[in-house]
Parts: structure tokens; sequence; C-alpha cells
């Protein structure tokens, strides 16, 4: 990792607008300490983002981009949705693929990436919403897992088809009415986490975007275990605050509400127990990195 | 042969691709103007002569030559400078290719998508596009074509543009250095550069990080 692969000519260095030189300039690319932190001081992966003011989707990007262990060698895959309407403002390489189609993308693209690159770490990273993953994208979802394909799946779970106006999805609590499914939904929210475990997944968790740095380790987690072990997939809560009528401000409290004890995103994990152990020894070098870090920022100054 | 010629616009909300016109890319060692196949000499007077005659000549460096790839990258960057300095040329980048909304800085950068913006913001009326991928390139000279007055022309790595008014191909530092010199020997036989006054935009942007290449 380092910022050797986003060097601007030196003689146009003075006409580049100045977004891209903060970017070179600011960005947190080659940071091994990189995290959520990062946020607000540092130049982010997202110049501006086109979602409604307060999406809890905008949030949650900005804390998965400053999650990816390896920002320069992720390419992330997307899907049509809210989304895919960020995908253009993000500075990591990404591709659209056709709704419900980023699984079986981002399979061809990793064993791509490992015949092209043998000896780099290329990580992949589906990025798609609740109707791609699982409703029109199913199939393609859940035969990458079935056949261990080694990249992680995250889903931004708003519980309908926000994008097109609030249909009903697979992921939608039973009874909700939506402004395009005014019946009401009549079965119970697919159990896709589960699913997921037992599909082959390696690692799985499903939680809300409320407090970053457990989104932070989740994703985290995810890619890694994709590295070395199979498919791991993340479930995240980000409430369509204009479905539901919450105003801007209030996606937070929503979230809160709903990972409270009883209700239907209380965090939770599975994992096998060689990724138990493999997360364990991870920990253990991470927090013995840190500790290096600030120790050599310490005799730095 | 087709009886087509790429004029400069505006020609229409949605001109026709040139080559769906019959007009075809020259072989190594030529160029075309206007879609006519000619020896490279003759496009690079003629390119020369474009610029020194307009009020508002602009270089457009895309991606290929902006960002510091590899060393053949960053030496074609210094040959677009001196291009720059010797008519004297607005530089104004396109960094990248994103659909760049709400809106772009028209002073100080160009977008494939909408490139008729910066023209006409700058009132430009001659361009050459240097180190743009070639998908985008034919989009934006054709988007420009399409809705401005702009002479497009295009200094090209592969095999030369036959959207733009005038195209080289083969794109190396020697070919744009070629151009210079071609500039500087019109001046000195007396062609007056009609360029309107400029200053060359700079951003004042601070930087913390300054890119080093020993
Ligand atoms: C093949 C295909 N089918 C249908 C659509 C229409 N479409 C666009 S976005 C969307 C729903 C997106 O829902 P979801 O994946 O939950 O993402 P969200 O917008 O909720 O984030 C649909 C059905 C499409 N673009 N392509
Ligand atoms: S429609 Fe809903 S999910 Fe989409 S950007 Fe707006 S609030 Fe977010
Ligand atoms: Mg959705």
């Amino acid at each position: 990792m380092s910022k050797e692969k986003i060097k601007i000519s030196e003689a146009m260095w003075d006409f580049m607008p100045p977004e891209y030189q903060d970017m070179v300039d600011r960005a947190t690319y080659g940071n091994n300490q990189r995290s959520w932190k990062d946020i607000g001081s540092s130049k982010e992966l997202i110049e501006q983002h086109s979602l409604c003011a307060g999406c809890p989707e905008s949030i949650a990007f900005r804390y998965i981009l400053a999650s990816l262990p390896n920002p320069e060698d992720t390419v992330m895959v997307g899907s049509t949705g809210c989304t895919s309407l960020v995908f253009p403002h993000v500075a990591i390489q990404n591709i659209h693929s056709l709704f419900g189609n980023q699984n079986a993308i981002a399979s061809g693209l990793k064993r791509a990436l490992k015949v092209r690159f043998p000896d780099k770490i290329k990580d992949v990273v589906v990025l798609a919403g609740d109707g791609a993953t699982v409703d029109i994208g199913l199939d393609m979802t859940m035969q990458s897992w079935f056949r261990g394909e080694m990249f992680t799946t995250i889903c931004f779970d708003n519980e309908l088809y926000a994008n097109t106006g609030g249909q009903e999805s697979g992921l939608m609590q039973k009874g909700f009415v939506s402004k395009m499914a005014p019946v009401g939904k009549l079965f119970e929210k697919v159990r896709l986490p589960e699913i997921a475990f037992e599909s082959g997944c390696h690692y799985v968790a499903c939680l809300t975007v409320s407090k970053p740095n457990r989104v932070e380790k989740v994703i985290r987690n995810a890619v890694l275990v994709a590295r070395e072990f199979g498919p791991t997939y993340v479930q995240l809560y980000t409430p369509c605050i204009l479905e539901i009528g919450k105003q801007s401000m209030e996606g937070l409290d929503e979230m809160k509400d709903a990972e409270a004890i009883g209700q239907r995103f209380v965090a939770k994990e599975y994992m096998t127990d060689n990724v138990k152990a493999f997360l364990k020894e991870q920990d253990a070098k991470d927090k013995a990195a840190k500790k290096a870090a600030k120790a050599a920022a310490a005799a730095a100054k | 042969m087709s009886g087509y010629q790429v004029k400069p616009g505006p020609e229409a909300f949605l001109p026709p691709s040139a080559s769906s016109m019959g007009i075809v890319l020259p072989d190594p060692g030529e160029g075309h103007i206007e879609g006519r196949i000619v020896p490279e000499d003759e496009a690079y007077e003629l390119a020369a002569r474009k610029f020194l005659e307009a009020k508002v000549p602009t270089l457009f460096p895309g991606p290929l030559v902006l960002w510091h790839w590899n060393d053949n990258a960053a030496e074609k960057a210094k040959a677009i400078k001196r291009l720059a300095e010797a008519i004297p040329a607005r530089i104004i980048p396109m960094a990248d290719y994103r659909p760049k909304y709400p809106k772009i800085i028209p002073e100080v950068e160009i977008n494939p998508n909408h490139p008729n913006l910066t023209i006409w913001h700058n009132k430009i009326d001659a361009c050459i596009f240097i180190g743009v991928h070639c998908h985008q390139a034919n989009l934006a000279l054709k988007i420009i074509r399409g809705g401005t007055s702009c002479y497009t022309m295009a200094m090209c790595a592969q095999a030369g543009h036959e959207d733009a008014c005038l195209s080289f191909r083969d794109a190396s530092v020697a070919k744009i250095d070629k151009l210079t010199e071609t500039v500087l020997r019109l001046k000195k036989e007396g062609v007056k550069s009609q360029g309107d006054e400029f200053k060359q935009f700079r951003n004042n942007y601070t930087v913390s990080y300054k890119p080093s290449y020993e």
C-alpha cells in the first residue's frame, strides 16, 4: 500500500483541480492505521454523495471506505439502487453491474485478479441493496456462496426498493406498508444472515450503522476472512428515511431503536471455529501494530 | 470516398459519428484533417496555425498524462507544458471520467460527459486532446462538435480520432515536441499569436505532501 499509485505528473500538478491535489495529498491511502476516525480530518474517499440528505447509506458508505484494509487494491462491485448513485464519487476502483448480477460479476473479477496478479492481495467487495441481494439477485448471491467465492458481500438493508419508490423486498418486515406495497407484507423478513452461514459463508454479521467502530471491525473482519477462507456476508441496516417518513436527523435514532434488545437488528455474528481463531490472532496483531505506531509517533515528536 | 467533412460545429444536437459517415483513420506517418488523410507534416503545420489563429487556444490533457503512471507519462506532461508555453495556451485538465454532478468548475476542468460547458464558459475556439482514452475522447469530441464552434484536435496515442477536426496518431514526447517546434518556427516566420491575454489558472492549494520524482 502506498501513494505510489496516485501520483500526479509533476509538470501537471499546478493545473490539477484542488480536489485531486487534496486526494493525493491527504487521502488515507497508504496509511495502515486508517480508520473511521479519519473521516472529517483527512480527505475522504467520497467527494460528495448524491443520496437524500441524512440518508444513513451515506454514512455507512463512508465507514466502509474508511475500514477497507487495502483500498488501493480493492475493487468494489455495485448494483442498481440508491448506492449506485454514490459510486461515481468514490475514489476506489468500482464496477457497476446489471441489477442483481453483482455476485456473478464479482466471482469472475476475483478469479481474474488472482490470475492476473498472483503475487498481490486484491480484495473484491460487493455493495448492493436488499432488492439486488435478496430478491432479484438471490440466485447469483447464493450461488457465489455455494461455490465458495473468495469475496465479501455487503448488503445495505433498507427493507425495501428505495430507488424505485418503495416496493416490497424480501428483507422488509412482516406487515410493513410502503408507498408501492399498500397491502402490507404478508410474510416474514428473510433470514439472510442465517441462510448465508448455512450456504458457505465463513463470516457473517448483521447490524445497524449506528456505531462506527463496530462497522469498521466487521468490515475489516469480513474482508480479511474472505481473503483467507472464502465468502463473507455483512448486512447493514441503513433505514430509508424517505420511505419511513423520517427527517434527515432521525436516521441515527431509527437505527438505535432497531438494534435495541428484542428488536430485529440486535447485532449478531456467525463464524466458523477456524475463523474465530484467525480473528483472535488478527486482533492481537492489530493491537501490536497500533501500539508500535503510537510509539513511533511519540518518538517522532 | 465519403463527402463528409469533420468540421467545427455546432452541427446538431447529436452529430453522427464520423466513422458512420465513412471517415477512416490515418495509417502510421499520416494524420487527418477534417477527415482527409494527409501526410503528418501537413497536420503539424495546420495544427500550429490553428493554435496561433485562435483567441483561446487550449490544451486538454487527460488521465494518461496527468497521472504519473510511468516515466513516459511524466515526460509527456512536460512536453505538454512546453507546448502550452510556446503557443501560449491554457491548460485545462480532464482528470478522470466520472460524471461529475451536480456541477463542474469550468474554469479549471473539463469533463467528458459535458465538455461543452468548459468550451462555452471559456470561449475556447481551438483545442487539443492529449492523453484521453479513446472512447471518452470520441464521446467528448462529438459533443463539442455537436454544440460548439470550437476547432478540435487530437494527439492520439493509438490510431487517431476520426471525430476530431484534425488528428495525429501514435503520440509520443517527440511528436508533441515537433508540434511545439512548428509553432515556434511559424512565430519566427512572423505568424503572431492572436490569443487573448490570459493568466494560466493555478490553484492556490497549499501542499503538505509534495510529490518527489527522483
Ligand atoms: C435488471 C433490472 N431490473 C429492475 C431494475 C429497476 N430497479 C432499479 S433500482 C431497483 C430497486 C433497488 O432496490 P435495492 O436493491 O433494495 O436498493 P435501494 O435503492 O433500496 O438502496 C430496481 C428494481 C433495474 N434497474 N434493472
Ligand atoms: S431514497 Fe431512501 S435509501 Fe435512497 S437515498 Fe433517499 S433516504 Fe437513502
Ligand atoms: Mg433497498
